[in-house]
């Protein structure tokens, strides 16, 4: 969803601006992660006073335009897009319908989730140890951050020849594809979340006793937490992403791979099947990171 | 308020604050306390950046069991002489020991309390208490059976499994408290603890503070700018003067103990307090003209 998009809009304009710029691009991924955390709370709300009449509006708003697209394309409209070439929705329903019943297109979507999750969790792993270390480290940080600014803005389309000339297999390819996704936007929140840390909080546990280890376990990282899990709802946005574009060199399976192949065999219908399902997985998988971070947070509750 | 109670137990061997028989005899009784928390303040100079002094030749010996206050106006270098004491910061020159043992760095025997409070947000009230008996190696069980006993002190027993965000600021303050004490300190260094509090609230707190300090036999520096709270707290208000950070006058309280509210309102009170800003006054004047010299 929107994350995702701002994110995408950010590696497309990145690799043209000049140095001083990223930095402003830094801020604005601050931004993102405080929108975020703000999103998460936003949710939590929602689901306890269901707005009924905002969700009727909403509702109404997608069933209008499904009518207004259906007649589009069922008239063959042709006025800057060619509506002919796109299938009308109650077309891409039957379609749907008869593919909910098959086992392929399951195992299209179990297979992208596999790859999600195994990007995903790698990019968790060393997404905020980097993060962490290039947050307490000065040194660290300067020998790290020219790499993140050079290869944060190539986009995931742009790995491919290389993924596949460096990967044994197909598969380990499209994994790293997705993983560098995931692994930018995890670094730069955990090293905010760092950056953030209360150094009274700090010098309060050294004078409690705590080794530096502790300090790490005890205070830098629950402080930087909000943070980390705001990058990693962007992060899996990112993720899903990426795998769409790694999917391209996907020999057989993936909810990405289906989609490239159904406009290679023209089956227009599953385009739109494809797409659609990529969108929904990734606000579904957005959703879930939120969801799962959100006992972890609620210590910051003022009232409970 | 505060419960004393004699249920408080030191964690480790190693620090034998609370003795029992003899706190039954000393009760009431200021001045003769458990002998440890021996400070000398030997000498010591604080630069910051080669050129800005923020604390000049402080010397200053302070009693096991003492109640010292810090007394200054904002800036002068009380929060750095303080850091000294706390192996916060190291000085430029002369050295701080404790108990005859220089000080290297931050300690377990001396227990901090933080004007931001400084609680960890995301660990409950009894967590937060019970980190530094963690720290210090007690089970889970010891360090929160500690914990519960030092918030049954401070009056916080049912709000233990809170977060800090829910508490107020005087409540947290005496989290706070709780959390420096887990350990049994010798030493409680408060840099202006109560300062954010409101003052009905502060009071409250200056009184409670008594109370623990005299259930614990502990040696405080207490760092304030509110010569009332000073003289209400303190055997000796020692004074700092601003630019470069200088000790000008060490002034013994003699007022007696246990000191109730109503004694700021009392002449004696009035007096010491006059006797006090006349000799901050002189002193002041003093160092200004000394500084002019030089
Ligand atoms: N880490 C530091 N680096 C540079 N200057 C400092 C530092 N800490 C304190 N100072 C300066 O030292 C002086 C004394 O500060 P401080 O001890 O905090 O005063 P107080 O606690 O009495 O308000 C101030 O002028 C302050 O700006
Ligand atoms: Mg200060």
């Amino acid at each position: 969803m929107g994350e995702e998009e701002v994110a995408m809009d950010k590696q497309e304009t990145v690799k043209t601006m000049p140095a001083e710029e990223v930095t402003a691009m830094e801020a604005r991924q601050k931004s993102l992660a405080d929108l975020c955390s703000m999103r998460c709370a936003l949710a939590l709300q929602s689901l306890r006073k269901w707005p009924w009449d905002v969700y009727a509006i909403r509702l109404g708003a997608v069933i209008a335009a499904l009518v207004v697209w259906q007649l589009l394309s069922a008239n063959g409209v042709k006025f800057i897009i060619d509506f002919r070439n796109v299938p009308a929705p109650l077309d891409v329903g039957a379609q749907l319908s008869g593919l909910l019943s098959s086992s392929d297109y399951y195992k299209h979507i179990t297979v992208s989730i596999q790859r999600i999750l195994i990007a995903f969790s790698l990019a968790t792993i060393f997404g905020v140890i980097v993060g962490v270390l290039m947050g307490r480290s000065r040194l660290v940080r300067n020998i790290i951050m020219p790499y993140i600014e050079i290869v944060r803005p190539i986009p995931a389309v742009a790995w491919i020849p290389m993924a596949i000339l460096m990967f044994p297999t197909e598969e380990s390819s499209i994994i790293f594809i997705t993983y560098l996704g995931a692994f930018f936007p995890i670094v730069l929140n955990t090293i905010h979340g760092v950056d953030q840390t209360d150094e009274s909080l700090v010098r309060a546990a050294r004078s409690l006793g705590a080794s530096n280890r502790a300090i790490l376990w005890h205070v830098i990282l629950p402080g930087a937490l909000p943070s980390i899990l705001a990058g990693l709802a962007i992060g899996m946005g990112v993720a899903w992403f990426s795998l769409l574009a790694g999917e391209i060199i996907s020999g057989q399976y993936g909810i990405g791979y289906f989609t490239w192949r159904s406009y290679a065999l023209v089956e227009y219908r599953n385009i739109i099947i494809g797409m659609l399902t990529i969108g929904l997985l990734g606000t579904l998988s957005t959703w879930l990171v939120m969801r799962l971070s959100r006992p972890a947070l609620r210590w910051q509750e003022v009232s409970h | 308020m505060f419960q004393v109670t004699n249920q408080a137990r030191k964690p480790t061997t190693t620090a034998p604050v609370l003795e029992t028989a003899e706190m039954a005899t000393t009760k009431g009784h200021r001045h003769v306390h458990v002998d440890k928390g021996h400070i000398h303040i030997d000498n010591i100079s604080v630069v910051f950046g080669g050129n800005a002094i923020a604390v000049e030749d402080a010397t200053l010996e302070i009693k096991p069991g003492e109640f010292v206050c810090l007394l200054g106006p904002s800036g002068c270098g009380k929060s750095t002489l303080m850091n000294c004491v706390a192996g916060f910061v190291k000085p430029s020159q002369g050295e701080v020991s404790i108990d005859r043992v220089a000080v290297k760095g931050p300690g377990q025997d001396r227990g901090m309390v933080f004007q931001q409070h400084s609680l960890f947000p995301w660990k409950t009230v009894e967590h937060n208490v019970a980190f530094g008996p963690r720290m210090a190696g007690c089970s889970r069980e010891e360090a929160s059976s500690i914990a519960r006993t030092l918030l049954g002190m401070v009056g916080l027993g049912p709000y233990a499994k809170r977060y800090p965000a829910t508490l107020s600021g005087g409540m947290k303050q005496r989290v706070g408290i709780a959390r420096a004490l887990a350990n049994y300190p010798k030493v409680l260094l408060m840099d202006e603890p109560f300062g954010a509090l409101d003052a009905q609230t502060r009071h409250m707190m200056q009184e409670s503070l008594l109370d623990i300090w005299d259930e614990f036999g502990i040696t405080v520096i207490f760092v304030t700018h509110d010569i009332d709270e000073a003289i209400f707290l303190a055997d000796r208000v020692v004074v700092m003067s601003a630019s470069p950070g200088r000790l000008i006058a060490d002034i013994r309280v003699e007022l007696a103990r246990p000191r109730p509210p109503e004694i700021i309102a009392d002449e004696r009170f009035v007096e010491t307090k006059r006797r006090c800003m006349e000799l901050i006054r002189q002193e002041s004047l003093r160092a200004f003209e000394l500084k002019g010299e030089v």
